[in-house]
């Protein structure tokens, strides 16, 4: 059972589970805020569209193409 | 830092997968690699909540146990290294990776149009939805709306369905006599899959669309229109898709013809450019079964067995009619041109909206002046919509294909200058 | 066949130049017609970065006299056009370099333009993403940038100038022909079309110079000057072979921009992986923070390059009628609104707002055949 931290909360997660699906275990389900100020959040589930990008041990990438992992730490853009 | 394969296959659905198989019984050194964390494609996403089919598994685990294929999960091909080269990145470092040959499994995605309020969270694809819950998001007695076209909202609805949610509608912008005939023809075809959909659902509308998604900071309901009637009704989430179009970039930067927004290849799954082939969805849309013969004929073929190719042309013809059965009818209404408002965004990434974009003559124009297309997408989801919106042709990708670390594209420096 | 005259003056090409340009005989009362081919241009592929440079007195007249321009016109221009006034970094790497900058500091102050030099240890401070170790730095405040593409259509939004998508074909002093087989006319065509002036004239003495630029995604303010190496100085008047420079460009957006490369030799217009590689090595080597940011897009365009680096502006020595405001080789939105300016007091016999001799297509095509 992988323990993350999401926006620096603890968050523990069933084995297989995206970082994307994460998003809406620990929180609102959202990933980022968009350059006009709408909260956006995974759209695509495939790895295209880019809106699930956050920042996982400080390099972005995307959440729907990322496992959780033990010591993972997600930050969403805000 | 270089890897070389025989024959290097790119994506690990099913036709990935098969194809993979395929030449190394044959002898051939595989590399599979595929950009998600786990094989298996859409079709057969594993996860948390996944359940994936016995075939399905079985392949994975006859790929997985063979000596002669080396599978790299997580890793995308980000640009061409020099000829029968790629330069790919997983989340740890970027290395080039040499070849004979190319199978191209590339698979096909949503194509997603926009429409007033499919920006707010709640609202994905169709395909989406299904990838979200196998991954492990809970959408119990959630109340769903699923919009759009093709099978795939019926297989989405069943995925959401299967894990507590209340699907309260399905709008299939597809009129009834279509989707009829299609169902109708459906026993002809064995189809696993298909077999498991209840076209008869009680939420279940054909001719209908979706008018806009409602609420301020999160999706709260949708407006959908089936003829003059307009219903609005609540929902917690939104998932819509207008079929699929099939991933031909990688095909694109490697100079392979395309024929009807696929990638073409002749009868030994060969695309114009030697050495290089393609199967499964990037080369039309034909459902699994079809992906997995085709696989198989690009894996024999790319390893030197064209006679093992040959012997299964005659299962690939049967599966090829069913494929034109359900493209013919799940054709989309030209009304769907029109679902965007002026304000609606078009360009997700840098928030374009429509009007700005519609005001040019072209897509180069467009981006230029409104910067659609220019975020980090690259114009994957709204180039797409304006190919089907507006007929803009789709431009080959220039490396970097996908979002790339700095320090991958400097591998490139070593793969490509002996090449020079 | 009888051309229509349909201005007093036909602009070819709408990039910066061609747009600034007919700005300025717009403002003047000329009637314009911009004629562009709707080809990828230079100001399209381009940095935008508005600089200072002071290697020779004619690059200093031009690109200073541009500035004092840009910063004038700055307040005017709508947002899209992304004009900040952020300042450039020259960065030595080493006490040879460090040695050049302070000689170029003391130069540029002499010259009237503001400028400090920053110690080695407060650059971090400055730029955190840059590497610990070098020598310091030369801090131009006034230096600028914008987004050309918009900014060039905004100088055409003018009553005087109308705008017209066609590819010339023949030009015979001031009168053009159109591919349709029209033939135009006007007092005075100004070519303006970068690279392409070739195929119109190829007496000229340009030569096509192929540039790499890669965009980043968008970061919390990574950033804020824009970033160049001193060595840059030096390496970019390679006449042969490919070379590479520091150059990174912080967008309002939070992307950076990262160059720069200089290929003489070739047309090709894709990207070529191996020197977009070591371009991007050489900036991270700067600045080791590039390393996990994510490049999204990837580019490459022509320079227009004249054997000495200077553009060619004036009237066509050979073609009475036509004028050259072509060869801006690397510095063509920093130096518009000069070419624009001296190029409109040359036509109406005015006086030079910087002088004009280091320009004058003369110095390549010979005097006048006419008196």
């Amino acid at each position: 059972m992988p323990d993350l931290h999401l926006d620096g909360r603890p968050l523990c997660v069933a084995p297989g589970t995206t970082v994307a699906a994460a998003l809406a275990l620990g929180g609102d389900g959202s990933s980022r805020t968009s350059i006009s100020g709408q909260r956006r959040a995974p759209l695509c589930g495939m790895g295209i569209c880019q809106e699930c990008r956050v920042s996982i041990d400080g390099v972005r990438r995307l959440a729907c193409q990322t496992l959780c992992q033990d010591g993972m730490q997600v930050e969403t853009q805000a | 830092m270089s890897e070389h394969a025989d024959v290097l296959i790119i994506g690990a659905g099913p036709a990935g997968l098969s194809a993979a198989l395929a030449a190394a019984n044959d002898g051939a050194q595989v590399v599979l690699l595929d950009d998600n964390p786990l094989p298996g494609g859409q079709i057969w996403r594993d996860g948390a909540q996944a359940n994936i089919p016995s075939q399905a598994r079985h392949l994975r685990d006859s790929v997985e146990a063979h000596t002669h294929i080396q599978r790299h999960a997580a890793t995308r091909v980000v640009a061409k290294a020099g000829s029968q080269a790629l330069l790919v990145e997983n989340p740890e470092r970027g290395w080039v990776i040499t070849y004979r040959s190319l199978i191209l499994c590339t698979g096909a995605r949503e194509l997603l149009l926009p429409f007033p309020g499919w920006t707010l969270p709640g609202v994905t694809g169709a395909g989406g939805l299904q990838a979200l819950i196998k991954g492990g998001m809970p959408v119990v007695d959630e109340r769903i709306v699923i919009a759009g076209s093709g099978p795939l909202l019926l297989a989405s609805a069943d995925t959401a369905k299967h894990h507590g949610a209340q699907v309260v509608r399905i709008a299939e912008q597809a009129p009834l006599g279509a989707v009829a005939t299609f169902a109708m023809q459906l026993p002809r075809w064995p189809h696993k899959l298909l077999q498991s959909f209840s076209l008869f659902d009680a939420g279940y509308r054909t001719g209908t669309r979706i008018v806009a998604a409602l609420g301020q900071d999160h999706l709260e309901g949708v407006r959908l229109q089936r003829g003059n009637k307009v219903e609005e009704l609540a929902c917690e989430r939104l998932a819509c898709g207008f079929g699929l179009i099939p991933n031909v970039q990688l095909g694109q930067a490697l100079g392979c013809a395309l024929g009807n927004n696929a990638i073409q290849v002749d009868a030994w799954q060969a695309t114009d450019v030697a050495g290089v082939y393609a199967a499964g969805e990037c080369t039309g849309f034909g459902g699994s079964e079809l992906a997995l013969v085709e696989g198989r004929i690009a894996g024999h073929v790319a390893a030197g067995n064209r006679e093992a190719a040959q012997r299964l042309w005659g299962e690939r013809q049967r599966w090829q009619r069913f494929a034109g059965s359900l493209n013919q009818h799940f054709a989309l209404d030209p009304t769907l041109k029109h679902l965007a408002a002026p304000d609606t965004l078009l360009c997700r990434c840098e928030d374009v909206p429509y009007a700005a974009v519609a005001a040019h003559a072209n897509w180069r124009e467009a981006k230029l002046s409104t910067r659609c297309g220019m975020g980090a997408c690259q114009g994957k989801v709204c180039g797409a919509a304006a190919h089907y919106l507006f007929d803009w042709p789709p431009v080959a990708p220039r490396p970097p294909f996908t979002p790339t670390r700095i320090e991958t594209l400097i591998q490139l420096e070593s793969a490509a200058q002996s090449e020079h | 066949m009888k051309p229509t005259r349909v201005a007093d003056v036909i602009v070819i090409g709408a990039g910066i130049i061609g747009a600034a340009c007919a700005r300025e005989l717009a403002r003047c009362g000329q009637q314009v017609l911009v004629i562009d081919a709707g080809l990828h241009s230079a100001t399209a592929a381009g940095m935008g970065h508005l600089l200072v440079l002071d290697d020779n007195q004619a690059e200093l007249d031009i690109s200073r006299y541009s500035l004092r321009r840009w910063r004038e016109l700055g307040p005017q221009l709508p947002d899209d056009c992304a004009y900040r006034s952020n300042g450039t970094l020259w960065l030595a790497a080493n006490e040879q370099e460090l040695a050049a900058a302070e000689a170029k500091s003391i130069n540029l102050r002499g010259e009237g333009i503001r400028c400090e030099m920053i110690p080695g240890h407060s650059l971090q401070e400055m730029e955190p993403i840059l590497r610990d170790g070098l020598h310091g730095a030369l801090r131009l405040p006034d230096d600028g940038i914008l987004y050309a593409p918009n900014t060039a259509r905004w100088m055409l939004d003018n009553p005087r100038i109308r705008q017209r998508r066609a590819r010339v074909t023949e030009l015979d002093g001031n009168r053009v022909r159109l591919d349709s087989g029209e033939w135009l006319s006007s007092e005075a065509v100004v070519l303006a079309n970068g690279i392409q002036a070739v195929d119109l004239c190829p007496e000229l003495p340009i030569a096509p110079k192929k540039g790499h630029l890669l965009i980043t995604d968008r970061y919390p303010h990574p950033v804020t000057h824009t970033i160049t190496e001193l060595s840059y100085l030096t390496s970019v008047h390679n006449s042969s072979g490919a070379s590479v420079a520091c150059n990174i460009q912080p967008r309002p957006t939070g992307q950076l921009f990262i160059g720069t490369s200089r290929q003489f030799d070739t047309l090709d217009p894709e990207v070529e992986g191996w020197l977009l590689a070591r371009m991007l090595k050489h900036a991270a080597s700067y600045a080791p923070g590039l390393a996990k940011l994510n490049g999204i897009r990837a580019w490459a365009g022509f320079r227009a390059a004249t054997p000495d680096g200077m553009p060619l502006i004036g009237e066509h020595p050979a073609q009475p009628g036509l004028w050259l405001a072509v060869g801006h080789e690397g510095l063509g939105v920093t130096t518009a609104p000069a070419t624009a300016d001296l190029l409109a007091a040359l036509l109406f016999n005015e006086a030079e707002p910087i002088p004009a001799a280091a320009y004058a297509p003369g110095r390549y095509l010979g005097e006048p055949t006419h008196a």
